[in-house]
């Protein structure tokens, strides 16, 4: 019966879906209120339909109802509780579930926090909003119903995919899934205003914090990834350039674009056409990443849900959405003028280099993804494209993108003068210079690549101190500095952090990829490896029964100079439904090092393959990630855009389209 | 054409490069993935010459066997599905008309000597890539692999992954049965 209400709800949904993505978008070019009011209740009865259908899966789930073919494939009655709840999004149909459930989220946080928008504004943005909702709800009813039901019913389900059971998983998807769709609210913005002929400092005003939302899920949700990755895989390795890793990575390099690209339209007013392209294709690249992993064109080791025959609708789908869109911009774009002039040294044209760096880093990525596919589709063979290429293509965009981050912020609007930006930067240069030169042989080690990325670390944080100094430099006394500090905006110092964050990534990186090492040893009980100072000891090896699997175990003991450091249990797993071995390997984790302990297969009775790793400030790439984010919910929650939002509370809507137009 | 009407052509080319981008798309979306082809079949094997595993004053090259049908199986200390496969080689290497050379592929050579004392060892001799150059010129894409190689030192066929009882007794004994008679 529950899975029943769950199915009618989402086909209410998709009517509602439907109805809100015609009749708003009618009535704001028609000027007829009444179907431009209907633009808010209907994606707030969609979401609660959303979420009804949601908990009913859940509910599914968590009663073990096998009956539900969903339910079967993908959970166990032996799995533990918090398993089967993220098992919702463990396969295909729950994951495009959770998928429009957060797109109904959104719509519903842009209804409430829109009462400064013009009506038709928000009628366009929910209606565009609506349209990408009925593609994916249609999708989800003709092709992935996920309450199809399943006769006979089985005793029990086939288990969760052994290496989705990790709590990085339980989060990853909707982090992940959080940041994919929050870009198709400024998409969904970006065709507003092509659609009113109204591209201008407003709009660019109103789609800033949502984008930055948007951004900062998509960050934790691909760090995540690669945390888990790291963690669950077992032979530590954080980053694959997996085609399904590569989708999350190009529309965050888009979007990264995009927020800075943001930040000229609406100070300035320039870059608009630019600003518009790159939100459509920011969201174009969520799309495309979610019919890559959906339809199973790639090979990947993501493969977890893949079933080709609906790719052909996810495809048409795309080709709709992302096609009408770019001819819409195509049309329209003639009509908006470019805006504010610039100079050749300015914070414009800092924020044009680094925007056209990051969108030419975001197509080689997709040129390395699909090159592969392009060679198959023309019958010229198969290849795959593998670290080397992305190694090689990556740093050189990714150095003059660092340096100028540098530089942008204390270049001025409009005009900048080359030789006070150098005065001022000459003696962060000379830190990262040095830090470059010097850190690594410290360290042990110097290579170009090593010096390049502490001097590019270094370079963030020293000119962000300068930046920070150039702030407080007319203030003349401590007061004044002090007050200057609280009274500069939020945005500002979350546009630092999340430079910092970028330093701290580029730190971890270069570190964990310049001093990393490892050893393959064969080993007996008593037998010890040495490793980076390290001495690691096997006491022996055991069996170890676990809730749904069988498990190999390792006691390791670790020392350093004689005194011991801690004792780590790797294991080999064999869940026992689905008769899937993996490798869970232990990692002692600290801030500037990990130890990373992998039990590998046995060579005899006794003796053991072992991996050991060392992986020095492996976790500040994480850590990095974690501080960009911060920096980008800073940014987010800006006064100046709250101020807007609690407007409603305070005035009635009329008084708040007479203030945003006024701020126009 | 008027100027107001110029401008609008501008950025028909994105257009135009999605659409490109779907067209691909759709036509990758008929494609399997998980079939990797080899350019090599049919083609001369490429040559080698390289130190024997067990003997490493000796060199076995491929010259050694032209005139001969046989199989040359890429092998690791370190491959765990050459594990699963072992055993199988084993079987069939007792047949006289199943000759299996192995190419130890990016080993250490003391790893690979214990491997075989331990599991046996189904070649007749093994050859020692230990840089895996040899195995690059055969576009080994992962181990194991097994290369079925005629007379004239062309490959027949190539199995990527563990060889099988049935692979062995349906398509590969048969096939050097054939080429024996040649």
């Amino acid at each position: 019966m529950i899975p029943e209400i769950g199915q009618f709800a989402l086909s209410l949904a998709l009517a509602v879906a439907l109805a809100q993505s015609i009749l708003p978008l009618v009535g704001a070019a028609r000027g007829i209120p009444g179907w431009i009011a209907l633009a808010r209740p209907a994606a707030q009865v969609q979401f609660a339909l959303l979420a009804l259908a949601f908990v009913c899966l859940t509910y599914a789930f968590v009663t073990n109802d096998f009956s539900v073919a969903y339910v079967a494939m993908h959970s166990n009655s032996t799995l533990p509780l918090v398993y089967r709840m993220a098992s919702v999004w463990g396969g295909h149909r729950g994951s495009m579930l959770l998928w429009t459930l957060l797109l109904g989220a959104w719509m519903v946080a842009v209804t409430l926090f829109s009462a400064h928008l013009p009506e038709e504004m928000v009628a366009r943005v929910l209606g565009v909003m609506g349209i990408v909702s009925a593609g994916f709800l249609a999708f989800i009813v003709f092709t992935s119903d996920p309450f199809a039901r399943l006769f006979p019913v089985p005793p029990n389900g086939q288990d969760l995919n052994p290496l989705l059971q990790d709590p990085g998983m339980v989060v990853h998807p909707p982090m992940l899934y959080m940041g994919y769709v929050g870009f198709s609210v400024a998409f969904a913005f970006a065709i507003a205003a092509l659609l009113s002929g109204r591209l201008d400092a407003a709009w660019a005003r109103w789609s800033r914090p949502w984008t930055l939302a948007a951004w900062m899920f998509l960050t934790l949700g691909i760090a995540l990834g690669s945390a888990w990755s790291y963690y669950v895989l077992g032979w530590g390795g954080w980053w694959f350039w997996d085609p399904v890793e590569n989708a999350s990575f190009m529309p965050w390099l888009a979007g990264t674009a995009l927020i800075h690209s943001l930040a000229v339209t609406e100070k300035r007013g320039s870059f608009r056409s630019w600003t518009v392209l790159l939100a459509i294709c920011a969201f174009a690249l969520s799309l495309l990443g979610t019919f890559l992993v959906r339809s199973g064109i790639l090979t990947s080791v993501h493969a977890f849900a893949v079933d080709p025959r609906r790719g052909v609708f996810i495809l048409i789908l795309f080709a709709a959405l992302v096609g009408s869109s770019l001819l819409l911009f195509a049309v329209r774009t003639a009509r908006i003028g470019l805006g504010g002039s610039f100079a050749v040294v300015s914070r414009e044209s800092s924020l044009l280099a680094n925007n056209v760096l990051l969108s030419v880093a975001a197509a080689s990525v997709l040129l390395g993804t699909l090159y592969p596919l392009a060679l198959d589709a023309l019958g010229a063979g198969k290849i795959s494209v593998g670290p080397p290429y992305f190694d090689a293509v990556f740093v050189p965009l990714m150095a003059p993108a660092v340096f100028l981050m540098g530089v942008g912020p204390l270049a001025r609007w409009k005009r900048a003068s080359l030789p006070e930006l150098a005065v001022l930067l000459r003696w962060a240069l000379a830190v990262s210079v040095l830090c470059g030169a010097l850190l690594p042989l410290l360290l042990g080690r110097w290579s170009p690549l090593i010096g390049l990325g502490l001097a590019l670390a270094a370079w963030v944080v020293a000119s962000s101190v300068v930046t920070l100094r150039d702030r407080v430099r007319h203030a003349g006394s401590a007061a004044g500095a002090w007050a200057r500090l609280r009274s500069t905006p939020r945005s500002w110092y979350g546009m630092m952090i999340a430079h910092l964050g970028i330093a701290v990534f580029i730190a971890g990186v270069t570190v964990v990829k310049g001093y990393e090492t490892q050893k393959d040893v064969r080993m007996q009980a008593g037998d010890t490896v040495e490793l980076s100072g390290y001495t690691f000891r096997l006491i022996g090896v055991s069996k170890v029964q676990g809730p749904n699997y069988t498990a190999t175990q390792a006691q390791m003991q670790i020392t350093r100079h004689g005194r011991t450091v801690t004792t780590l249990y790797p294991q080999r797993r064999v869940y026992t439904v689905q008769h899937m071995p993996t490798i869970n390997a232990a990692i002692d984790e600290g801030l500037m090092r990990h130890l990373y302990v992998t039990l590998g297969d046995p060579l005899n009775a006794t003796t053991w393959v072992v991996r050991v790793q060392y992986k020095p400030l492996v976790s500040w790439i994480w850590l990095g990630c974690l501080v960009m984010a911060l920096g980008g919910l800073l940014s987010a929650t800006d006064r100046r855009y709250r101020v807007a939002a609690t407007m409603r509370r305070a005035a009635s809507s009329e008084v708040a389209v007479t203030q945003a137009g006024a701020a126009r | 054409m008027s100027a107001a009407a110029l401008p609008r052509m501008r950025y028909v080319w994105i257009v135009g490069v999605f659409a490109a981008l779907v067209v691909m798309l759709a036509l990758g979306l008929r494609l399997d993935p998980s079939k990797v082809p080899s350019p090599l079949i049919g083609k001369e094997a490429p040559r080698f010459e390289l130190p024997r595993l067990q003997e490493p004053r000796k060199t076995f090259s491929d010259k050694e066997m032209l005139g001969k049908v046989w199989l040359l199986n890429v092998w690791a200390s370190w491959c765990v599905s050459c594990r699963d496969e072992h055993p199988v080689l084993v079987e069939y290497a007792k047949r006289e008309d199943v000759p299996i050379y192995g190419l130890d592929y990016k080993d250490k050579r003391a790893d690979a000597l214990a491997w075989l004392r331990d599991f046996g060892d189904p070649y007749r001799l093994s050859a020692f890539d230990a840089d895996g150059r040899v195995g690059i010129n055969f576009g080994v894409y992962g181990v194991p692999e097994t290369y079925l190689i005629d007379k004239r030192g062309i490959i027949r066929y190539k199995r990527i992954g563990p060889v099988t009882p049935e692979l062995m007794d349906r398509k590969i004994v048969p096939m050097m049965r054939e080429l024996a008679r040649e």
